[in-house]
């Protein structure tokens, strides 16, 4: 005991002079974690606060593009200006640039005669098809001209699927009021009043949003309570910086040499490394949590709500802790040099963090990265987290992503165990 | 030569050779050493002295034959022969991070030491050694001298009984060589038996009372320095190497 103590004491010694390994473990995720945060929230509250910059030109004179151009900004998600005059694509591109827009919508002359011609001819139908007769029958309408869209290339996929959507379901409601007004028409010969189109045309279902918990709270989930753990588990992962450089460098320095000779075997030097690395990954993990309780509000972004089982989230962090250990250790035993370490480390947690699902949800992944994902630490871990932070979960709860997560660090330490044989270190 | 008394080593029939390397290392060695004596190994690069005393102080494991310190057999982790001697490798074996102190403390402890003797060995030790007044400074600050000096005092914190020494005094100034050799005498008359190799050949005449010469995995000749200066008919250690050893440049690879 006497030894493990001694051996403890002068890992951490070592540990606290090492002020640039510090800054790796705890400055640098405390910064990603801001960093990731704060771009996500921004995401995350898009449809309310920043909206999209879009630029319309209009090359349409008619009330139909009008109609278009107020359901793009009553949609809510864009900031829309207009510039006026027939644009080509450079110009568009220069008005983007000019506007700090991201998104361009270049709508074609005669839009409104074309749309109009289309409703009259679907009324013309659709009266054919009642088997009323009307006026409207006898147009045969041909394609409305496309709308244009230009983007900047830094809109991710899923950002312009959205905003896809919604002009084109603020198309749909034009091309639908058209066609309800050519249709009341034909059989009234007079106007749709506008009491009667809001009616009609208003989407009076709403749509009610339930985060669905295991204990029953209503907490909305937000960019805090998503990146906060995500990024807590990377962070620990990232002692592998730290700790995968420290036992090569031991192993290779001459102490190594010495300590082969003493009467004490090694694994007591590798105990004592897992215990202080523990606990700098638990830490890690609280200095995150405070901060994401208490300062993340100063900088605009949600409070950090903790999971009601605070057990559970000690023993899910303990677990995770623990297998960032065993894997830099294992990592630390087989590489040769410090580079290897540091260079296999860094990359090995990129990928896991991505095969985990850290960086694209594992839900949204297909065939091998589906299954790849189980056998990533971060993934149980992860999910774990989830658990706890966003559905309300408890201890039972989180049992099946505990049991994974514990064998794959006994996996590691098997590992690292037949390494040293070996190599001969113990 | 035959060696009287109870041995500190027994290596006999002892056969090695590196994995992977065709090249046999040893083959059949033998090399006795009395308790108590001041013995030197010598030999140019390449000879195998390194790999003796790696063999000697269990880093590596013999493929035949058999190694005895003080009766006991030579094995890997062997706890019980790890606490007979201590190892002063050539190479700085320690913590630069920390102090002196704080590396004895450690090295102290893993020796198998309590905490109340490695306090009284530490102080004993940096006061011999003149490392008093830095005995709370980060090592890798120190000068190569200093460092020496850290090296050898964390070598014989636990007393050992046999001291393996692998050029001790590499790189120092003439003040630290004389302290490190008057250390090591006075440690030498309390019973600690020396085994002790360098380049150093005129450092070694005023230190080893007995004499090794290894070269190509063997034993060319041994016996008390005075006697092999005598039947070689030479005047100093480092004539009669060359003349044994040949001056031919060696490449230790």
């Amino acid at each position: 005991m006497f030894k493990l103590k001694s051996t403890i004491i002068k890992d951490l010694r070592i540990l606290l002079r090492d002020k640039v390994g510090i800054s790796l473990m705890f400055v640098m995720p405390i910064i990603l974690v801001v960093v990731v945060t704060s771009i996500q929230n921004s995401t995350f509250q898009l449809v309310n606060k920043n909206r999209l910059p879009i630029i319309i030109n209009n090359n349409d004179t008619g009330q139909a593009s009008k109609q278009l151009i107020a359901a793009i900004n009553k949609i809510g998600m864009f900031k829309v200006s207009q510039v006026s005059g027939d644009q080509s694509e450079k110009q568009m591109t220069e008005a983007m640039h000019q506007k700090d827009a991201t998104l361009g919508v270049i709508i074609p002359a005669n839009f409104s005669v074309k749309v109009s011609a289309k409703s009259k001819s679907i009324a013309g139908k659709a009266l054919k098809s009642f088997g009323l007769e009307g006026d409207s029958v006898k147009h045969e309408a041909g394609d409305i001209d496309p709308l244009t869209v230009y983007y900047n290339p830094i809109l991710q996929e899923s950002i312009r699927m959205s905003v896809q959507g919604a002009i084109r379901s603020a198309l749909q409601l034009v091309e639908s009021r058209e066609t309800l007004r050519s249709l009341y028409f034909s059989i009234n010969e007079k106007q749709l009043p506008a009491s009667l189109e809001n009616e009609m045309l208003n989407n009076k279902t709403a749509i009610n949003e339930i985060p669905v918990s295991k204990d029953g709270t209503r907490t909305t989930p937000n960019a805090t309570q998503h990146n906060v753990p995500a990024w807590t588990i990377f962070a620990m992962f990232f002692i592998i910086m730290s700790l995968g450089g420290s036992v090569v460098r031991e192993k290779v320095s001459g102490s190594f040499i010495r300590l082969k000779t003493l009467p004490t075997n090694y694994m007591v030097g590798l105990l004592s490394k897992q215990i202080v690395y523990l606990f700098v990954t638990m830490l890690q993990a609280a200095v995150i949590f405070s901060i994401g309780i208490w300062l993340f509000p100063f900088f605009g972004l949600p409070a950090l709500n903790l999971p009601a089982d605070i057990l559970a989230l000690v023993i899910v962090t303990l677990v995770c802790g623990w297998c960032a250990v065993s894997y830099a250790i294992c990592v630390g035993v087989f590489a040769d040099t410090q580079e290897q370490a540091n260079g296999f480390g860094a990359v090995s947690i990129v990928i896991l963090a991505c095969v985990g699902g850290l960086m694209v949800p594992s839900f949204a992944m297909q065939g091998f990265f589906k299954s790849a994902a189980d056998i990533s630490p971060m993934h149980w871990c992860l999910q774990a987290y989830y658990t706890l932070f966003l559905e309300g979960g408890k201890l039972k709860d989180v049992i099946n992503n505990i049991i994974p997560l514990f064998i794959i660090t006994l996996v590691f330490q098997f590992v690292t165990f037949i390494g040293l044989k070996r190599k001969n270190l113990i | 030569m035959a060696v009287t008394g109870p041995l500190a080593i027994d290596v006999e029939d002892m056969g090695f050779r590196y994995p992977g390397n065709p090249e046999v290392s040893f083959s059949k060695l033998n090399l006795k050493v009395a308790k108590g004596e001041r013995f030197g190994l010598f030999g140019p690069n390449g000879a195998g002295k390194t790999t003796l005393i790696s063999l000697m102080t269990g880093l590596l494991t013999a493929d035949n034959g058999h190694i005895k310190l003080l009766g006991q057999d030579v094995g890997k982790q062997n706890n019980a022969v790890n606490k007979l001697f201590g190892f002063v490798p050539q190479d700085f074996s320690f913590y630069q991070e920390l102090s002196p102190v704080e590396n004895l403390q450690f090295f102290g402890a893993w020796s198998g030491l309590d905490k109340k003797t490695i306090k009284t060995r530490t102080d004993e030790l940096l006061g011999i050694l003149g490392l008093d007044d830095v005995r709370n400074k980060q090592v890798g600050k120190f000068s190569g001298g200093m460092k020496r000096r850290v090296n050898l005092a964390i070598g014989v914190i636990h007393k050992p009984s046999i001291l393996f020494l692998d050029e001790p005094t590499v790189g120092v100034d003439v003040q630290t060589r004389l302290a490190i050799i008057d250390y090591l005498k006075n440690l030498n008359k309390n019973g600690t038996t020396l085994i002790y190799t360098s380049h150093q050949l005129s450092e070694a005449e005023g230190l080893c009372e007995q004499v090794a010469l290894i070269d190509d995995g063997k034993i060319i000749a041994q016996d008390s320095l005075g006697k092999l200066l005598k039947d070689h008919k030479q005047d100093s250690l480092e004539q009669m190497f060359l003349n044994l050893t040949g001056k031919d440049l060696r490449n230790d690879v």
